[in-house]
């Protein structure tokens, strides 16, 4: 290679390499691109030195700065929280109805209280809070224990026959099935009267005599007129809101060997403002009391 | 090396653009612009001016909006949304004023490139705004074109190195105000000043400034003809643009030619001898660097400097005005065929013209109407997805709905929201007391939106259909401003 090779055409002096005649032309980068270069190397060095880059076996380099992005999201979440805070010491000293009449407390607990609805209550009253057969439908006006703001306060924190917690809400409904001085026809008797309660299609006879069956054995928990108590947690059985099913089969299928659930005890594992901010939510769905 | 022809100069320069000079990899070759006098140039100062001050002047303009709203006449407030333009306010909603005044800018160029050439490049666009007032600048400093191509070839002596940081310091200085300026359109322009420099300025500002800066500084100082030439789309679409009856910087050809530059020579050919006596006079103020007599080229941006010099040039040789001059293609033919004809404003009478006046003032007319009539309150109604309804225990059915109240005016308001459609609705606000009725205030901070969780009920008995039309209304109480919303209200299967 002692001889430049120089495109005739050109003046270029050439590679040297050679396709069908056709010469490669050793032109020189462009000065920009050539800068370009070296400064994205530069870039690249410097880089290498500040931040996590090498990967070893187990790790990777950790850079002068000692920056990590599990690091940068816990800062993120620290400037959050940080920014919260006036309205979360707030929601934590001041008591729910106070919350609830201060219009930017009330919008920030309410979008705290969703979003934690969105995460622990879903899975069983449903992502519209509408419930499904045995699990209560949240933005109707009836309360089994109550619709106030403080009533909803307490069942979150202690949940609904939640043996762990010694406050949790217990109610539980005879077996009448398993009675067997009841009986069958008692059963049926006093199926059929809480059907004409809220107006649901039964037999009349039957119900008439239902009355005193009810009158004996069920209205010391839902009330001489089958209205219920919120203190006891019996459902008020003459209104149009019914937990599992509204046929008078289904009336009998309870009476026979009623169903009971159970909602956790939310205390100690969300925070109580988060319990606070649920609470407000869950009352502003629309029946709150 | 400058040859006397007569009592007029014959420069010494080369057309560094011209066609035959021009490689693929060129680096680029210095151009020394001449300084120009005349007509045009005088125009340039003046627009110059004019657009400068534009520019540096907006932001400061104070416009009373009362104590809800910003008291800057030309603000962008992107942390708010809101884009003010004195007595205009713009949503990001109403976005398409944007989109309109856009369409009237594309327009406006095809009109004023059609009807008289690449006007927008020669004296308007702020490459060439700048880089006249980076020229002057250089000017000022180290001289005109015979004295700046002497001190580029001069060697590094102190003097050359005086001015040379002279110049470079002063136009980092005007970049930085470039730069500057810029941001005070996006937020209060005498609080932003006083952060900026006490450095407390967001990160934003800080960089902003630095790009505008830097390019300012490299496009103005060193990129100059080459942004037009390589980075610009603009003189590629001008070719479209441009047709027979546009006025363009044209060199009269049939006048000129041919060109003689030496006395004596002109004085042989006698009468035969063109106007043009060839002293490169031209080419010498072409801040493109290229030379006119060769025609029309991608280059040209008709900023008419060479107009200006050839006409100085002529009355110095006794000759009339125009052997460059603005001029249609249609006149230049005419010319060229003996036919004498002189370039006048019938030329924009023409159908194009009058398609994008049309375009243009339809556009405008458009926006100013809407602008005029459209009503500062909105109302914005969502129905709750999940549930679509809830059953109540007395057996009525209740839907939930988002109701948005927009107050576009700079005061609060109080407006009375009611709903109609079904017989015996009501309504109420979650986390707020007041009983359910037809109808309920609501106060709307100044040029605010307020969003209600709103919960209409109606008797299972009233409800016809499992989709009924119901009607949102909100009416401002002190005045008669309304807004409506036709929403759905769903129920169970009939």
């Amino acid at each position: 290679m002692s001889k430049k090779d120089i495109d005739k055409i050109t003046g270029v002096e050439t590679t040297g390499h050679e396709w069908d005649g056709i010469k490669e032309l050793n032109n020189p980068l462009p000065r920009w691109w050539l800068w370009t270069m070296y400064a994205c190397i530069i870039w690249g060095i410097v880089y290498v030195i500040l931040y996590p880059a090498i990967p070893l076996i187990n790790s990777a380099t950790p850079g002068l700065l000692g920056q990590t992005a599990r690091g940068d999201v816990a800062i993120a979440i620290t400037d959050a929280k940080k920014a919260q805070s006036k309205f979360l010491d707030k929601i934590s000293t001041m008591s729910l109805e106070d919350i609830r009449k201060d219009q930017a407390l009330f919008e920030f607990a309410r979008a705290g209280g969703k979003a934690a609805f969105a995460v622990n209550c879903i899975q069983c009253h449903g992502s519209g809070a509408q419930g499904s057969p045995g699990f209560p439908n949240l933005n109707d006006d009836d309360w089994m224990w109550g619709g106030t703001l403080e009533a909803i306060h307490t069942t979150i924190t202690h949940g609904i026959r939640q043996d762990t917690d010694d406050d949790t809400r217990t109610s539980d409904m005879p077996e009448f099935g398993a009675d067997e001085d009841f009986g069958k026809e008692n059963i049926a008797k006093v199926a059929n009267y809480v059907a004409s309660l809220s107006n649901v299609k039964h037999d009349a006879a039957l119900a008439k005599e239902g009355a005193a069956v009810f009158e004996e054995s069920c209205a010391s928990c839902h009330g001489e007129k089958g209205e219920g108590s919120q203190e006891v947690g019996a459902p008020n059985l003459t209104d149009q809101i019914y937990f599992y099913g509204s046929t008078v089969d289904d009336f009998a299928r309870q009476v026979t060997k009623p169903r009971h659930g159970i909602m956790p005890a939310w205390a100690g594992r969300l925070d109580k403002n988060t319990i606070k901010q649920l609470a407000i939510y869950v009352h502003s769905l629309g029946g709150g009391e | 090396m400058v040859t006397v022809h007569g009592d007029v100069e014959r420069v010494e320069v080369d057309a560094v653009n011209k066609k035959e000079n021009r490689e693929l990899y060129a680096k680029r070759i210095k151009i020394f612009p001449q300084k120009a006098s005349g007509f045009y140039r005088s125009l340039k100062w003046w627009i110059m001016g004019l657009t400068l001050a534009i520019y540096y002047i907006t932001p400061w303009i104070r416009w009373d909006r009362g104590p809800h709203a910003p008291d800057q006449a030309v603000l962008v407030d992107l942390a708010n949304r809101r884009f003010y333009f004195f007595f205009i306010e713009i949503w990001p909603q109403e976005f398409y004023y944007v989109a309109g005044i856009l369409i009237m800018g594309g327009v406006g160029l095809f009109l004023i490139t059609s009807s008289i050439g690449r006007a927008w490049c020669g004296y308007t666009c702020w490459q060439t705004v700048w880089v006249d007032l980076f020229i002057a600048v250089e000017r000022f400093i180290e001289g005109d074109r015979n004295a700046r191509i002497k001190l580029e070839k001069a060697p590094f002596t102190a003097d050359k190195i005086r001015k040379r940081i002279a110049k470079h310091v002063i136009w980092l200085l005007i970049a930085l105000c470039t730069g500057g300026a810029w941001i005070l359109y996006f937020a209060d322009a005498p609080t932003l000043i006083v952060n900026f420099f006490t450095l407390k300025s967001p990160f934003v500002a800080y960089a902003t400034v630095g790009v505008l800066t830097a390019t300012t500084y490299i496009f103005a100082g060193f990129a100059r003809e080459q942004i037009c030439t390589y980075a610009c789309p603009w003189p590629r679409i001008q070719g479209a643009m441009l047709d027979e009856d546009s006025l363009v910087v044209t060199y009269n050809e049939w006048r000129g030619e041919p060109r003689v530059l030496k006395k004596k020579e002109r004085l042989a050919l006698g009468d035969k001898a063109g106007d043009c006596v060839d002293c490169n006079a031209c080419v010498a103020v072409c801040p493109q660097g290229i030379d006119i007599r060769d025609g029309q080229q991608l280059e040209c941006i008709s900023c008419a400097l060479c107009i200006d010099a050839c006409n100085a040039v002529m009355e110095k040789i006794d000759k009339p005005h125009g052997l460059i001059s603005y001029s249609t293609l249609r006149d230049y033919n005419a010319n060229k065929q003996g036919i004498p004809t002189k370039t006048t404003w019938r030329s924009f009478i023409r159908p194009r013209t009058f398609v994008y006046i049309g375009i243009w003032s339809l556009v405008g007319l458009g926006m100013l109407i809407t602008l005029l009539s459209s009503s500062r309150l909105d109302l914005n109604v969502l129905h709750d997805r999940n549930p679509l309804y809830v059953k109540l225990s007395d057996g009525s059915i209740r839907n939930g709905y988002t109701v948005k109240i927009l107050n576009m005016i700079t005061e609060p308001r109080i407006f009375k929201l009611s709903v109609t459609g079904l017989p015996g609705v009501t309504m109420s606000i979650a986390g707020e007391d007041k009983l359910p009725s037809g109808f309920i205030d609501v106060k709307v901070n100044a040029d605010k939106l307020r969003s209600l969780r709103v919960y209409v009920k109606v008797n299972n008995k009233n409800i016809p259909a499992e989709r009924n039309d119901i009607v949102f209304t909100i009416k401002d109480t002190k005045g008669d401003e309304t807004a409506y919303y036709n929403a759905i209200f769903n129920a169970p299967k009939r």
